[in-house]
């Protein structure tokens, strides 16, 4: 069972949400990512979503392309990335972690050389946000080879037929995009989700995150209640913008940020239980 | 010529793409998920319309009456004859309305977006050209436009700007990454994913997920049936060179595509060569780049090791592109087409010249070609024709001139 798998069946077994924190690595600079990781994890993340920095962030919102700026000003490279994993493993031995962003860097690497390097440094999952699964068929082999899960995105345009597909194609869990439009964007509309989601269980087992537009605990335990896991990216990274000219504040900053989610979670898991 | 040659794409089985915008390992379509659905859409409704008498009766009426269609095919003779070598001519895409190649599309993909029911149209715009042949089309159609462009461009191009709201269009300007072409392409995709449902995305080059480098490529054809045409009329043979410039390489893959099967026909791309090649300073993908996914397809692409996009260089902002249209990507690798670099500084010779000898001010990314056509012809048989795709006129560029030069106007 990889880790991602048993993260999301000993929450099945409690009754409980999954909460994954994305934060771009190398954001605002190299060496707070990996003691954010940890600030993270302590707040009561489940699972951690680390971005890839890419020069053209096609599918983010400004918070995100902005974060990722930040960390290309230290050059933070798909290699560095892995080394912050590696780094974060030697205490971590549990939380799953996601490598999150754009094909090229990967493409560059080579997909069986980039398995393998993140297969080592203890990656557990990767969700390349730019290729969908009719482009992936070499990649995710690679991958799953390794034993890294293939996270696919689905999205309210997504036709029932496509729901197949990337069901086929997917494992770990899948990310259901909440609306049409850009990471960060103020559009969720969780009634409309609730129904796509009824939708997209008839087509796969995998557990379902849902991402995009979770603002605060009170958005996060909306979601919490239709979903598996809640993701939230944009509302931790503007902290991070704000908070970075004094990089050793980020972590306690965003671990209180993402516990009040945490918090906002369980006592929406806890009632589903009564 | 009497008249405009029909629209229609002389499409084969077997032919390029592949039913998933493949041309050997490029192009595909590598965008977020909520896009897949609209681009299936858009394929769909463009395999229909392609071929729907329609729809093709009324893409040749505007060619002809709104754009200015057939654009001439002329005879350099004077500029030929004081290189000593083949006889070149020019296909006059500047004399279109607008000024320049970039309307063939715009107007075909308007003419799309109305028959699938969209209301607002976007794009995407360095030099501004793309941008004022969509605002153009939008306002014909009494359409919402809006237009994507660099803050680094905005300022550099602000006469194309202007037209662009006098034709009615919002101009946004973007502020991320390097502010070029390149992030108004992000920004446009991040526009239509919001707007999906009444918005139409208008790529001004081969480039994009599919079916766009393909779409693109049909509605820019005309310039190479046209000229097929022509160039038997005025020789009775076909030519023995042709010669493009090529940033994302739309006017290239127009002229070329009709000739692909024709082997005595050798066909040359040229690239923007900035300050050179070995400078770094260019914009050059096929000539010095490496293969990659960036907006939606994999091409050659300008990148440094981490895959990061780089900057790119070139006096003409309409080549200034880190990217390549896939098809020319395929065409470079099977040795179809030769893709070779012209610096800033020859295409600016080009320029002069043509514009002292000819009487003709050509835009500075047709420049390249002109540079490179001059550059080939010198070791050709006075028999021997070559025909340089005139893409665009150089009125936007005499400012740029002026500058470079030291003038102020």
């Amino acid at each position: 069972m990889s880790r991602i798998e048993s993260c999301f069946h000993r929450l099945a077994e409690q009754q409980r949400k999954a909460l994954i924190p994305y934060v771009t690595a190398g954001d605002p600079q190299p060496d707070v990512t990996v003691p954010l990781m940890h600030a993270l994890v302590e707040a009561g993340a489940d699972l951690i979503e680390v971005g890839v920095p890419f020069s053209d962030p096609m599918a983010d919102g400004p918070v995100i392309q902005a974060a990722c700026e930040r960390a290309l000003v230290h050059h933070t490279s798909l290699h560095d990335v892995l080394d912050m994993v590696r780094e974060f493993r030697t205490t971590d031995t549990e939380t799953p972690v996601v490598l999150m962003g754009y094909l090229n860097p990967v493409e560059v690497w080579g997909y069986n050389a980039f398995a393998s390097a993140a297969a080592a440094a203890g990656v557990d999952g990767v969700l390349m946000v730019d290729m969908p699964p009719e482009e992936a068929s070499s990649l995710t082999g690679a991958l799953r080879e390794l034993g890294i899960d293939a996270i696919f995105l689905l999205a309210p345009t997504t036709s029932n037929a496509r729901m197949n597909i990337i069901s086929e194609s997917a494992s770990g869990f899948v990310y259901y995009v909440s609306f049409k439009g850009v990471t960060g964007a103020n559009r969720l509309d969780v009634s409309k989700v609730a129904d796509k989601l009824v939708e997209v269980r008839k087509h796969t087992d995998l557990p379902i995150g849902v991402g995009f537009g979770i603002r605060d605990p009170e958005s996060a335990a909306e979601v919490a209640r239709i979903a598996d896991a809640v993701v939230v990216g944009s509302a931790l990274v503007s902290r991070i913008a704000e908070l970075a000219d004094r990089p050793e504040t980020i972590p306690p900053a965003l671990a209180e940020t993402l516990s009040e989610m945490r918090s906002a979670i369980d006592l929406v898991s806890a009632r589903q239980q009564k | 010529m009497e008249q405009t040659q029909s629209s229609e794409p002389a499409r084969a089985a077997g032919q390029l793409p592949d039913e998933r915008g493949h041309f050997g390992p490029y192009g595909g379509r590598f965008v977020a998920e909520t896009l897949m659905l609209p681009l299936e859409e858009l394929a769909e409704a463009y395999n229909r319309y392609i071929t729907d008498p329609e729809f093709l009766e009324e893409l040749d009426a505007d060619l002809a009456d709104f754009v200015g269609r057939p654009s001439p095919l002329y005879f350099a003779e004077r500029w030929s004859r004081n290189l000593g070598g083949a006889r070149i001519f020019f296909k006059r895409e500047d004399l279109n309305h607008t000024g320049a190649h970039k309307v063939n599309n715009t107007v075909g993909q308007a003419l799309l977006a109305k028959r699938m029911g969209k209301t607002r149209i976007i794009a995407e715009t360095g030099a501004g050209q793309h941008g004022v042949a969509t605002a153009t089309v939008a306002a014909r159609l009494g359409m919402e436009c809006v237009v994507y462009m660099g803050s680094e461009d905005i300022k550099r191009q602000a006469i194309n700007v202007y037209r662009m709201r006098l034709l009615g269009a919002e101009v946004v300007a973007v502020e991320s990454g390097s502010r070029t072409l390149k992030d108004a392409l992000n920004e446009a995709m991040r526009d239509w994913v919001t707007n999906v449902d009444n918005t139409f995305y208008v790529i001004g080059t081969v480039a994009g997920p599919h079916p766009y480098p393909a779409m693109v490529r049909d509605f820019q054809a005309v310039i190479g049936r046209e000229t097929r045409t022509q160039i038997q009329e005025h020789a009775g043979r076909l030519p023995d060179a042709l010669v493009a410039c090529v940033g994302g390489g739309s006017n290239a893959i127009g002229l070329f595509y009709p000739f692909l099967a024709d082997s005595e026909v050798a066909m040359f791309g040229v690239e923007a060569g900035g300050d050179g090649l070995e400078t770094g300073r260019h914009a050059a993908p096929l000539c010095d780049g490496k293969p990659g996914v960036l907006h939606g397809n994999r091409t050659y692409l300008m990148e440094d090791p981490d895959g990061q996009i780089i900057e790119t260089h070139s006096v003409s902002a309409g080549l200034d592109y880190p990217g390549v249209g896939p098809e020319h990507a395929w065409l470079k690798d099977t040795g179809r087409v030769t893709y070779d670099t012209v610096t800033d500084r020859e295409a600016l010779a080009a320029f002069h010249e043509v514009t002292r000898v000819e009487g003709i001010m050509p835009a500075l990314e047709s420049s390249h070609a002109l540079s490179y056509a001059a550059r080939i012809a010198t070791g050709m048989d006075r028999d021997d024709i070559i025909i340089v795709n005139l893409s665009g006129r150089g009125d936007k560029d005499v400012h740029t001139i002026a500058a470079m030069e030291g003038i102020t106007i």
